[in-house]
This record gives C-alpha cells, sequence and structure tokens, in this order.
C-alpha cells in the first residue's frame, strides 16, 4: 500500500512540477514564437499581397475581436492612405488546413491579392497552390460580396488540375474572409483611420 | 564503477557513439541528416534533452520508484523535449521548420531513454552528465558527418546558417550532385560505410 502510495505521489509531483515549467515557458515565448511565425511563415504571404506598400505591414498589425475569437489583421498603406487589409482563413484540403492569406481592398471590397500561407497538400498536385502564381492570380479583383467558388461549382476560379479539393479549400478560405471582413467592416475602418 | 569522469565523458565520442557503436536512433538519422545544418541542430537538441533528462534522472533515482521508473523518465524527457521546441522556435525557426515532427519525437529516441534507464537510473549526478554530454557530443558529431557526407555528395554543397560555406563545383568544376545520397537509401548506404570504416580503423 505504502508503495502504491509513494507511485502515485511521485508521479503527480513530477507532471505537475513539469506542467508549470512548461507553463511558464511558453509564456514567455509566446510572443516570440508569433513574432517568428509570422516573418517565417506568413511574412512571405503578406509582403507579395502588399507589394508596393509604403509600410510594414507585420509590424502594423492588429486585432479584433470578433465573437469568440481574436483575428488579426495587416494593414497596407498604398500612396499614404491605408486602404487594404489582409487577413487570414482556412478551408480543409486534402492533407489537412490549407491557410489563406487574403488582401482586401477597403474601399471597394475586392481581393487585392492572395497567398497560400500553410498546407500539407500533396507535392506537385495541392501544392502548387502555394507555387503557381496563376492560380493565386485568379482571386485578383474578386468581389467579396459573394462567395468566391471553383467553376465546377459554378464560380469564376478555375481549379489546380488534379487538385480540386485543394482549390475549393482556397475558395472556401476566400469565402471565409468576405464573411470576417463583412461582420468586422466598421471596426476595420475606424481603426484603418488610425493609420496616416 | 570505477571509471573517472574524463572516462564516461569520452566513451560516449568512441567507444559508444551511438548510432555507430550502439546502433541506436536511427530514425532521426535517416531522416535528418540531409545537410550539415540539420544533423548539428538535431544533435544539439539532443544532448539538451539528453543533459537534462539524465541530470534529473540521476538526481531523483532514489525517489523514483523502479515499478513506475518507464513513466518518470517519459515525463522529465518529454518535458525537455517540448523546452527545446519551444527555445527553438523563438530562436531558431528555420531549423524548426526544418526538423519539424522529428524534434517531439526526440521523447521516443531510444538513445535518450536508453541512457536513463542504463546509465542515470544509477548512478551519481556527475558521472551521468558526463555520460550525458559525451553521448550527446558523440550523437551531434555523428549527424553532423554522416550530414556533411551526404549533402557534400548529394547537393555539392555545405552549408552553415543558410549560407553555403564550401561549393563543390569549386574545387571539382565537372562534379555532378549525386541525388541519390540525399534521398532514404542513400542514409542507410552512407551510415553503413562510415559504420565500416569506424570498424576497420577500430579493428586494429
Amino acid at each position: 500500500m505504502r508503495e502504491m502510495i509513494k507511485m502515485v505521489v511521485v508521479l503527480t509531483v513530477l507532471s505537475a512540477f513539469s506542467g508549470g515549467l512548461l507553463a511558464a515557458i511558453r509564456d514567455n515565448t509566446k510572443e516570440k514564437i508569433e513574432n517568428q511565425q509570422l516573418t517565417f511563415v506568413k511574412g512571405p504571404a503578406i509582403k507579395a499581397i502588399f507589394e508596393g506598400a509604403t509600410n510594414d505591414p507585420i509590424a502594423d498589425r492588429f486585432k479584433l475581436q470578433d465573437g469568440d475569437v481574436e483575428r488579426s489583421f495587416f494593414v497596407g498603406v498604398f500612396d499614404g492612405k491605408a486602404s487594404a487589409v489582409a487577413l487570414e482563413s482556412f478551408g480543409k484540403g486534402y492533407g489537412g488546413d490549407v491557410g489563406l492569406m487574403v488582401g482586401v481592398n477597403v474601399a471597394d471590397d475586392t481581393i487585392l491579392r492572395v497567398g497560400v500561407t500553410t498546407h500539407q497538400e500533396t507535392p506537385g498536385l495541392g501544392a502548387r497552390a502555394k507555387t503557381d502564381a496563376g492560380f493565386a492570380g485568379q482571386f485578383k479583383g474578386a468581389s467579396l460580396k459573394e462567395p468566391v467558388k471553383v467553376s465546377n461549382d459554378g464560380g469564376k476560379i478555375n481549379a489546380l488540375s488534379g487538385a480540386t479539393i485543394t482549390s475549393r479549400a482556397a475558395c472556401s478560405a476566400a469565402t471565409d474572409v468576405g464573411e470576417i471582413y463583412k461582420r468586422l467592416k466598421p471596426q476595420l475602418e475606424e481603426k484603418l483611420k488610425e493609420f496616416k | 564503477m570505477a571509471k573517472s569522469l574524463a572516462q564516461e565523458f569520452a566513451k560516449g565520442l568512441w567507444e559508444e557513439i551511438p548510432p555507430f557503436r550502439l546502433v541506436l536512433g536511427l530514425c532521426p538519422i535517416l531522416a535528418v541528416t540531409k545537410t550539415v545544418e540539420n544533423g548539428v541542430g538535431m544533435g544539439l537538441a539532443t544532448t539538451f534533452v539528453l543533459l537534462g533528462s539524465n541530470l534529473f534522472v540521476s538526481l531523483l533515482r532514489k525517489v523514483i520508484p523502479a515499478k513506475v521508473r518507464i513513466a518518470c523518465f517519459i515525463i522529465i524527457i518529454a518535458t525537455f523535449v517540448t523546452v527545446v521546441e519551444l527555445v527553438m522556435q523563438a530562436y531558431a525557426y528555420p531549423l524548426f521548420l526544418k526538423l519539424g515532427i522529428f524534434i517531439p519525437l526526440i521523447v521516443v529516441n531510444c538513445i535518450v531513454l536508453g541512457r536513463s534507464e542504463a546509465f542515470a537510473y544509477k548512478n551519481g549526478v556527475l558521472p551521468s552528465l558526463a555520460d550525458g554530454l559525451g553521448i550527446g557530443i558523440g550523437f551531434t558529431i555523428s549527424l553532423g558527418a554522416l550530414g556533411g557526407v551526404r549533402e557534400l555528395l548529394g547537393s555539392g554543397t555545405l552549408t552553415f546558417w543558410e549560407k553555403p560555406a564550401f561549393v563543390m563545383t569549386d574545387i571539382a568544376p565537372a562534379f555532378q550532385p549525386f541525388q541519390f545520397m540525399v534521398e532514404a537509401p542513400g542514409a542507410f548506404v552512407g551510415l553503413g560505410l562510415m559504420l565500416c570504416l569506424m570498424n576497420l580503423v577500430g579493428s586494429k
């Protein structure tokens, strides 16, 4: 009996201690990790979306509360005016979630440019969503007022050959961005006035 | 244990150098040694985990009940692995992206668990630290060497911190990269050849 109690006590204390230690380290590295992820994972997509912007979109970011979740927005300043925001959403791809960063032109609610951030799609098929500039280019100018769809589903986006699921994932992410954008537009415009 | 600290340390470098002599921990070896940088990064991460787990296992060896020792080892090891994962994400993100899933997999690396079970649980703190450091450095050197050979033959370069430090075609313009070496079978062949070389030298 004593031995049993000892086992339980040792395991409990050990687990509690390591849990506490990890929580402390996680809290201390959280901000740093977020910055690194932004620079290395989302950075390239954001930079490509805001080509020609005069600010640093990664530094000029803010968060807005959307229901229960907090969403990050990146701001692009063009010709001295904060006229575009980018936000990321996810769609269900073939190998997991496909992250799509969507730049939105605030003046007319259209897509500025998009870029795939994270994905686990098949190399050579779905993975082309990230590398094939022609695919991402089709989103340019699409209106966010209506859902973005691939041509098979009655939309305007031509799916990547052999990667319909991935293409649909990108479209659903873009549609999702449109919905978030519509919900938060009043607060967004308020925030954008701060960037001059 | 009659061995001195220096001997405990040194045995990890040659006598018991992990992948070659013990032939343990092959999973990360085969998977990450495509370049020197990956190999050395993986080796250093493992060294840190080994040091931490050996230290704590030897410190707590009188408290840990024998029946749940493996569970306790795993908690300690997993803690250190998570520390490495977080720190690497915060300070060496590109390396973390390349090593990816193989960092959390250090938890089940048999070298780490093996050292806890076979050494740290039976020895004092100082010998355990010496053992962990020796085995860790031995592992780092092995991964670095195998990574170097594979990268040199397979891609014709040696890369440190994203910068190519040595390009094969500089000294041998006709050199063609031997793609096979960076594929998975190349790892087996590379490992086998190095093992053979070590046995050749050691048998004299």
